[in-house]
């Protein structure tokens, strides 16, 4: 590849893999969001609304950062608002209904798992600018997993009603977690400069953190096997659509509109 | 005659012991005192938590990212609102699940405003700007109030209330300066809470109830319509200054220097409080379904930190 291409390529993996963040925080964030007046005790209500908030947060900055990147003028709010499906860029898992509480719980185990392992190596990352994001968000993300784990345990090793619920989750949601792990356009040559960890390395360290947790939580270990012989999953679900119908009607109803 | 003189003397002697300072928890207190505090604080805490809902619906179609994390902040800070006051209330003997039962029940009151619908975006400012402007009028002198849990927790909770009636003064800003649609959602919000919000201080004062002797307590220290002019003379200029129109003309008295308001229509308000408002249905609804759904996570959570502790001593 010539050095020009290579950059250019460079410069759009980089983009993607931007985006992709953003867009997962950006998701998971809208989803727990609805939680907020609905959980089981305030308490409960504050931890995942704080959850929420970081995440945004998160999302924020990956999105800026992407927007810097692409150099078109596109920021923050462009890219939530004025995309379509398409072009959205995060897991299946994230996008998944809230359910009851332990869907809601196992779907943010599930993804802060491999979020942590990311964020952990992407400190360490060769590009400075996604090394500072991942320092930021892993110390939150660590925050977040202590609280999704110990939710995991507790209903696991609950009552017979929530041991039963909490598996059903499971069996929801495992399918989804191939997803995480699609190398998408670009990952791999990001990889290969040392800029993210490659999918291999998430993986593993994924499967190891949610063996235990599952273990411990009174559930039967996740079949390695048919999470990674669904590719398809890789996409989007029918509900992206109704999640961008309800976030992005008001910007798009006054496109010219300063909020 | 010698009951009541008895009756008297401890009332006298209880209102000089309130002069002095706060009331703690394990100090003594008429059983009136307590049995009021207890109504008005769970009141309040229930306000806070019903509250979330009119505002929360509006997190996932905030119009831009920077308004959608300002607003899951402050209706996070609702929540937390809710739970010093709970807490506060506890100290005096009862519990959060009695008094979450009270309200399921329809036993407690919730305040009023919250059975209007948060119909635009404009309502979030609104809500921010007029409700929690009205609220931080009601409060602010209950920080000086005779009961020292209640009166540090309002102390906190005023702090980030005047936080957020900066942060709802700020979106009817950013409407009043924006486009046509923009300045007309703006407008058509503050007609339909105007009034509403007026009805915040309750009643005028002929007509309230328990207003004497919680003044005498102290756990009330400006009357209704006292409060009220307060809210009204505030408001007035700001609403010039996003040249907006307030309902009703307000005219200046040049004696005073306070503002017109009314008439207020207190049949709308008996009638909405009396559960016939436009949400109090999905208000309590909404509290009901989380109490229920919440059932199996609250007895796994219970089941889990028992065998914890057995483990633990075995």
């Amino acid at each position: 590849m010539s050095s020009i291409s290579e950059k250019i390529s460079l410069r759009r993996a980089r983009f993607d893999f931007a985006l992709r963040m953003g867009d997962n925080g950006l998701i998971l964030s809208h989803r727990l969001s609805q939680w907020l007046g609905r959980a089981h005790a305030i308490e409960e209500d504050i931890a995942l609304a704080n959850i929420a908030l970081d995440l945004l947060g998160q999302a924020r900055l990956w999105l800026s950062l992407a927007g810097r990147i692409e150099g078109r003028g596109r920021g923050e709010d462009a890219l939530a608002f004025f995309r379509g499906e398409s072009d959205f860029r995060h897991f299946a898992l994230a996008e998944q209904p809230n359910g009851d509480f332990a869907r809601t719980i196992m779907r943010q185990f599930l993804f802060d798992a491999r979020q942590l392992a990311l964020l952990e190596k992407l400190g360490e990352s060769a590009d400075k600018e996604f090394a500072a994001l991942a320092a930021k968000g892993a110390k939150e993300t660590s925050y977040h997993i202590r609280h999704s784990a110990a939710w995991m345990r507790r209903l696991g090793c609950g009552t017979a009603e929530s041991n039963r619920r909490l598996k059903e989750a499971a069996e929801e949601l495992l399918r989804f977690c191939g997803g995480m792990f699609c190398e998408e356009r670009g990952e791999e040559l990001l990889a290969r400069r040392g800029v993210i960890p490659s999918a291999d390395i998430l993986r593993a360290q994924w499967q190891s953190t949610v063996e235990q947790v599952f273990a411990e939580s009174d559930l039967p270990p996740p079949d390695a096997k048919a999470i990674d012989s669904r590719p398809s999953f890789c996409g989007h679900t029918e509900h992206l659509g109704y999640i961008l119908a309800e976030m992005q009607s008001l910007p798009r109803l006054h496109p010219q509109a300063k909020w | 005659m010698r009951k009541k003189n008895a009756a008297d003397a401890a009332d006298a002697a209880f209102c000089a012991r309130v002069a002095e300072g706060f009331v703690e928890p394990g100090d003594a207190m008429p059983d009136g005192y307590r049995a009021t505090l207890i109504r008005q604080m769970s009141q309040h805490a229930h306000s806070e938590i019903v509250g979330m809902e009119p505002e929360g619906n509006w997190i996932t179609r905030a119009p831009s990212l920077r308004r959608k994390a300002i607003l899951l902040a402050k209706v996070q800070d609702e929540a937390g609102h809710g739970l010093y006051l709970y807490g506060a209330a506890e100290t005096l003997g009862t519990t959060r699940a009695e008094m979450t039962r009270q309200l399921l029940a329809g036993e407690a009151k919730y305040s009023s405003i919250f059975n209007y619908p948060a119909l635009t975006w404009a309502d979030i400012g609104a809500i921010g700007w007029l409700v929690d402007g009205a609220a931080i009028i009601n409060q602010v002198p209950l920080c000086r109030c005779s009961f020292g849990p209640y009166a540090r927790a309002m102390q906190r909770i005023c702090k980030e209330e005047s936080f957020h009636q900066r942060q709802g003064f700020e979106i009817m800003l950013a409407l009043a300066r924006g486009e046509k649609a923009q300045r007309e959602m703006a407008q058509n919000s503050l007609n339909r809470w105007w009034e509403p919000t007026l009805m915040m201080f309750g009643p005028p004062d002929g007509e309230s109830r328990h207003s004497a002797q919680s003044m005498r307590w102290k756990i009330k220290l400006h009357s209704n319509d006292e409060l009220r002019q307060r809210f009204v003379n505030m408001i007035v200029p700001q609403a010039r200054y996003l040249k907006l129109r307030v309902p009703g003309s307000p005219k200046k008295d040049r004696r005073t220097g306070d503002y017109s308001y009314g008439p207020i229509n207190w049949e709308e308000f008996r009638n909405v409080i009396a559960g016939n408002g436009p949400c109090n249905r999905d208000r309590l609804r909404a509290r009901k379904k989380a109490e229920e759904d919440g059932k199996w996570v609250r007895e796994a959570s219970a089941a889990f930190a028992k065998k914890h502790l057995e483990r633990r001593a075995a």
